[in-house]
């Protein structure tokens, strides 16, 4: 049953719209230079700390039809009945979302960087770091996600959650992309990997707390 | 005898409203279970609290294998009915063709009328191998064909040793125990 979720949850993200955050992604991306003006050293300099704002902020577009559509339609009452606990649900979205979401980004961030004048070492340390981030913010997603699903105007209160929540995973992966050599990728590691651990459990009381 | 669903001593209450107080049921294989009651009595309730969805405030419940019809459609809108239905059972065509719907299995889900619908929810119902049946006002938005093909199915799982608690507040087709609510 989970591996069928999580082929059916890829499945529907790949359908439905997962070129939108990218699309975002690249747009925020876009701008900095706009804002920031066309001067390379400058760029290059705030580069990485523009990609994961980019990278946040695109994290957010997807969350409103993470939880709320299947716990509308009852396919959370429907999995549970199945015997599938609400955690483990949580689980198989979380690695859905992340399949959908991640290499994606990764490929986005080619063309990011190149707007936003990085060289490929500073490339390859975003990349890096944005590889060990990107399962922190897709549980964190899934877990304000659940948290928010069947509120009013849901979108605006997972971007109040989620942002605040991430801006540890920010510091670290920011810190990491910019220099190599600091430690911070172990200690962003860390936090995604708490971020990880933490999320299924979030989600899946918030999954079972939201049954009326 | 083994009870597929019994009910001890249970209150239930939602939103800080009594819906029912020390409820005792008991549904024994080959027994079917209607419960009636007027609108916002908590007929619902009592099915999601049986299927395990909402938490008694006191007493106990025990339930065996259940599948749950309710309102909620829980099919992918955007596949085809065939596959939609394969998610949560692997044998669908028997019940797909029990309840008429056979022919829409390359529909897409989106494109059923809520009769067709309510038929796709059924026929979850009856391609799963639970031996507890919950269904929520089976009847909604099923025209009399729906209703006899419905009848005949709950007959069959009652004579497998099956069991069903339906909540509605219409008459259902076949023999049942009734159990009214708001009294």
């Amino acid at each position: 049953m989970m591996r069928d979720l999580i082929a059916r949850d890829v499945r529907r993200g790949l359908t439905g719209s997962a070129w939108l955050p990218l699309a975002f992604f690249l747009l925020v991306a876009t701008l900095m230079p706009f804002a920031i003006g066309p001067d390379a050293k400058l760029l290059s300099r705030v580069g990485a700390g523009a990609l994961w704002i980019a990278a946040l902020t695109a994290a957010l577009l997807p969350i409103e039809r993470l939880i709320e559509p299947d716990r509308a339609d009852g396919v959370l009452d429907q999995l549970a009945l199945h015997g599938v606990a609400e955690e483990s649900a949580a689980i198989a979205k979380i690695v859905a979302h992340w399949l959908t979401f991640a290499p994606l980004l990764l490929i986005a961030a080619v063309p990011a960087a190149a707007l936003l004048a990085m060289d490929g070492a500073a490339l390859a340390r975003a990349e890096m770091a944005l590889a060990v981030g990107t399962p922190g913010l897709a549980s964190l997603a899934v877990a304000v996600a659940a948290v928010t699903a069947g509120l009013p105007r849901a979108g605006a209160l997972a971007g109040l959650l989620l942002l605040p929540l991430a801006v540890p995973l920010l510091i670290f992966g920011a810190a990491a992309s910019g220099d190599g050599g600091s430690g911070a990728l172990l200690l962003e590691a860390a936090i995604s990997l708490l971020l990880t651990s933490g999320a299924p459990f979030v989600a899946g009381a918030a999954i079972r707390a939201a049954r009326t | 005898m083994n009870m597929l669903l019994r009910f001890e001593d249970v209150t239930l209450r939602r939103g800080g409203r009594m819906l029912f107080e020390s409820l005792d049921l008991e549904l024994a294989p080959g027994e079917a279970l209607h419960v009636g009651g007027a609108n916002g009595t908590g007929k619902s309730s009592l099915i999601r609290l049986a299927a395990g969805l909402l938490r008694q405030e006191h007493g106990k419940v025990e339930r065996a294998r259940l599948v749950l019809a309710d309102d909620a459609l829980a099919l992918d809108r955007e596949l085809p009915l065939g596959r939609a239905l394969g998610f949560w059972s692997k044998d669908t065509d028997d019940a797909m063709s029990s309840l008429g719907i056979a022919h829409l299995a390359p529909v897409p889900v989106r494109f059923l009328s809520s009769g067709q619908q309510q038929r796709a929810t059924l026929a979850r119902v009856a391609s799963s191998d639970a031996s507890l049946w919950l269904l929520d006002e089976p009847l909604n938005a099923l025209d009399a064909d729906g209703a006899n093909r419905l009848g005949e199915l709950i007959a069959r799982h009652l004579a497998g040793g099956g069991a069903v608690l339906a909540a509605s507040h219409q008459a259902l087709p076949g023999n049942w125990r009734r159990l009214e609510l708001g009294r």
